[in-house]
């Protein structure tokens, strides 16, 4: 299970650093959103899937399982979900103040 | 913009209620079983949400006077203030305790300094959620 | 007593709280914010005082013992920083008062920079390697904030390519962290050094050390530093002498840290391609700082170079270039500070930054003037000014250790820095005044006083650095023997 779900993430890796490599920004930003799936994704393959009972809740079960990557996931989880509102806002914002979201006419050049 | 749907509205007035139930239910339910503060959050920005989309902005603002960023502020003074009250006891910031109470209709009941921190986060969750939502909408285009 | 490590952290982030209710009262958040600063600096200045007297200060957060539950970690490195960051976010406030716009001073300006001191106090007081990377978050999302505040086209482009950069940069951050727990099951940094200790450092963990070294490098501008003049030339002079003085100085410190206390069993990979990466960052650096006609444009490679001589020491890693590298980083946060205010008061004065439109500002600014100078005498490290000691100090360290080469290199950066400066001292100071009477200038009055006060600590810090020492050697004691933080952290080391 723990390999497949890591050529899951490789996969997605493949497809954020696309989509982040593209011109346009709401695929960048979309590309970031996968990007931190997949990063999330191999946290938790990478430390071993489900394998015991919680922990803390009991003291009979044979095994338990490490609950820290878990806690690592949620918490990058709510991070990169108020990045992604924040990146969302930035973008708005710039393509209202000037009129793209073309990456490379934001280069900006130096007489400004 | 000014649009009706009858349907739509219809529908979110029985909703709204019904998730915010739910996620009142996931804030208490978060201490011993899945949910939380942040989950409970959520939920409720998506009813709130539910809310702009079927109404339009001005009406929701009219119903629900409450400004989201300070909503977002106070949720994050609550939550550090309770870590706060450990160092008043003179233990390590953020140690938390729990006591049985036996309340009315309730019977015997756990109640845990943990629940006020989750409620601070409930509460900056709604807020910062929807704070970003209503300024991206804010805009005529 | 422990709790005492907590307060630099809530304070700044109570009051930023308190801040957003009385959004419309400016004259009651700037008192209020002086006072939450005022009060931080004092508790760091009794932190540092017990540290010294008495033991590494440890909190363990909610009562869980130190490998389970995080844990701050006041060691003098950490304690120092948080006295001087705070120290300096002040005086960038004390100038942001009158030169911040009033529009911005209603979006939640003082807040931000509140919850961006919370951030910076918290990465260096933190003894956990993931509640580092959430500091590091709450530290950058405010700087997002800040940079992009009052949305002009220059600043929302910049901010994009800021916010992008370091996005991914985080995410990396997460990726080593993953792979970090996955090879040793521990987060909390002195348990991860002895861990690695007892495992060696082979192939596996030295590549998870080189995945820090680039997230740690994209943060602080080491080598990977080509989002750096963009951004820190795009927010208004009082932002942007904040950002110079504390966020590529968190990144220094994360690599000072994670270089000393978990990776630091292969040096001869490790730190030699981090010496390279340095060499080439001051180097890169100076072209940029030489060639470039806009004061924003030259301070912001500035920062730069410094970054790379700073670790430059690190990466010789002796007892002495340490010494020097912790001192010379003190010295780049306040002089810094120093160079990015009085610059900017010029461009205020101006109302643009291009060196060939300024002129005979010293007719007009005299105290201003002699404040721009000395910063630049402290940046090229002149004798009385703090950045001499530092200086001697790397450069000894790094002779004695044999790496000539890049000495020379650190040196003739040196002499560029200081051409880059004095190009703008002189463009802006001397010659005939463009100035005519009748305009309107702004005064650059605002300036003086956190100008004058940086200029006397620069002083106090380069005459007074026997005394200094003292602290900065506990400080060294402690990166060069890493059994002391971990016996400080675990209370006892297993054999």
């Amino acid at each position: 299970m723990e390999t497949f779900m890591i050529i899951i993430s490789g996969i997605l890796f493949t497809i954020a650093t696309y989509l982040i490599l593209n011109k346009n920004f709401l695929r960048i930003v979309l590309g970031l959103t996968l990007f931190s799936h997949a990063t999330h994704i191999m946290l938790i393959s990478i430390n071993g899937l489900k394998r015991g009972s919680a922990p803390l809740l009991g003291e009979h079960a044979e095994s338990y399982t490490d609950p820290i990557p878990q806690a690592l996931i949620l918490t990058s989880i709510v991070i990169s979900f108020a990045l992604t509102a924040l990146l969302l806002v930035l973008g708005y914002r710039t393509y209202i103040e000037l009129g793209t979201d073309n990456m490379k006419k934001l280069r900006g050049e130096s007489h400004e | 913009m000014k649009f009706t749907d009858v349907y739509l509205q219809t529908a979110t007035k029985i909703l709204v209620f019904l998730i915010m139930t739910f996620s009142i239910y996931v804030l208490f339910a978060g201490h011993h079983n899945p949910g939380g503060g942040f989950i409970g959050g959520l939920i409720t920005a998506s009813a709130l949400v539910l809310l702009y989309v079927a109404f339009d902005l001005q009406t929701v603002r009219e119903v629900i006077p409450v400004d989201f960023k300070k909503l977002a502020a106070a949720g994050v003074l609550i939550s550090v203030l309770t870590g706060v009250g450990s160092l008043v006891l003179g233990v390590p910031f953020l140690s938390q305790t729990f006591r049985y109470f036996d309340l009315p209709f309730l019977g015997k009941t756990e109640l845990a300094t943990a629940l006020i921190f989750d409620l601070g986060v409930y509460m900056c969750v709604v807020g910062t959620t929807l704070t970003i939502i209503t300024s991206i909408s804010e805009d005529d285009i | 007593m422990s709790n005492i490590l907590i307060y630099p952290i809530i304070i700044p982030l109570l009051t930023a709280m308190v801040l957003v209710f009385i959004r419309d009262r400016i004259k009651l958040q700037q008192w209020l914010t002086v006072l939450s600063l005022l009060a931080t600096i004092a508790i760091s200045l009794y932190t540092i005082y017990y540290v010294s007297t008495e033991q590494i200060v440890v909190l363990e957060l909610g009562g869980w013992s130190a490998p389970y539950g995080i844990v701050l970690v006041g060691d003098m490195l950490a304690v120092i920083l948080v006295a001087v960051a705070s120290f300096v976010s002040l005086m960038c406030l004390l100038y942001g008062f009158q030169s911040i716009e009033l529009g911005h001073k209603k979006h939640f300006v003082y807040p931000m920079i509140l919850i961006l001191v919370t951030g910076v106090n918290g990465s260096f007081l933190t003894g956990d390697i993931f509640n580092l990377f959430v500091f590091f978050e709450v530290m950058l999302i405010a700087s997002y904030v800040l940079i992009a505040l009052g949305g002009k086209k220059i600043q929302l482009r910049e901010s994009i390519k800021y916010v992008l950069i370091n996005v991914i940069s985080s995410t990396l951050f997460v990726i080593a962290t993953a792979y970090l727990y996955a090879a040793t099951g521990t987060l909390n940094m002195a348990h991860l050094s002895e861990r690695i200790a007892l495992a060696g450092q082979e192939g596996l963990l030295t590549s998870i050390s080189f995945l820090y070294l680039i997230v740690f490098g994209l943060k602080s501008g080491l080598l990977l530093f080509f989002w750096l003049p963009g951004s820190y030339s795009a927010p208004p002079p009082p932002i942007a002498a904040l950002f110079a003085a504390l966020l590529t100085k968190v990144g220094v410190y994360t690599v000072i840290r994670t270089f000393t206390l978990l990776f630091y069993h292969k040096p001869e990979i490790t730190h030699t391609v981090m010496l390279w990466m340095a060499a080439l960052t001051m180097i890169l650096g100076a072209l940029g700082a030489v060639s470039h006609w806009e004061i924003k444009k030259i301070l912001a490679y500035n920062v730069i170079i410094s970054v790379g001589f700073i670790l430059f020491g690190v990466a010789v890693g002796t007892e002495q270039s340490l010494n020097g590298s912790f001192f010379y980083l003190i010295h780049d946060m306040l002089s810094k500070a120093l160079i990015f205010i009085t610059g900017g008061a010029i461009i205020n004065i101006f109302g643009t930054d291009k060196l060939k439109e300024f002129s005979g500002l010293i007719l007009f600014r005299p105290l201003l003037g002699w404040l721009f100078f000395i910063g630049v005498l402290a940046l090229a490290g002149v004798p009385p000014l703090s950045g001499f000691v530092g200086k001697v100090a790397i450069l000894q360290g790094a002779l004695s250790a044999g790496e000539l080469a890049v000495s020379i290199i650190g040196l003739i950066t040196s002499l560029m820095v200081l051409y880059s400066v004095l190009k703008i001292f002189i463009h802006s100071f001397w010659g005939e005044t463009l100035m005519s009477e009748g305009q309107e200038y702004s005064t650059g009055k605002h300036a003086l006083l956190p100008g004058t006060i940086l200029v006397v600590c620069i002083f106090a810090m380069g005459i007074g650095a026997e005394w200094v020492n003292t602290y900065i050697a506990q400080a060294t004691e402690v990166m060069v023997n890493p059994n002391l933080y971990i016996e400080a952290v675990l209370k006892q080391i297993s054999p």
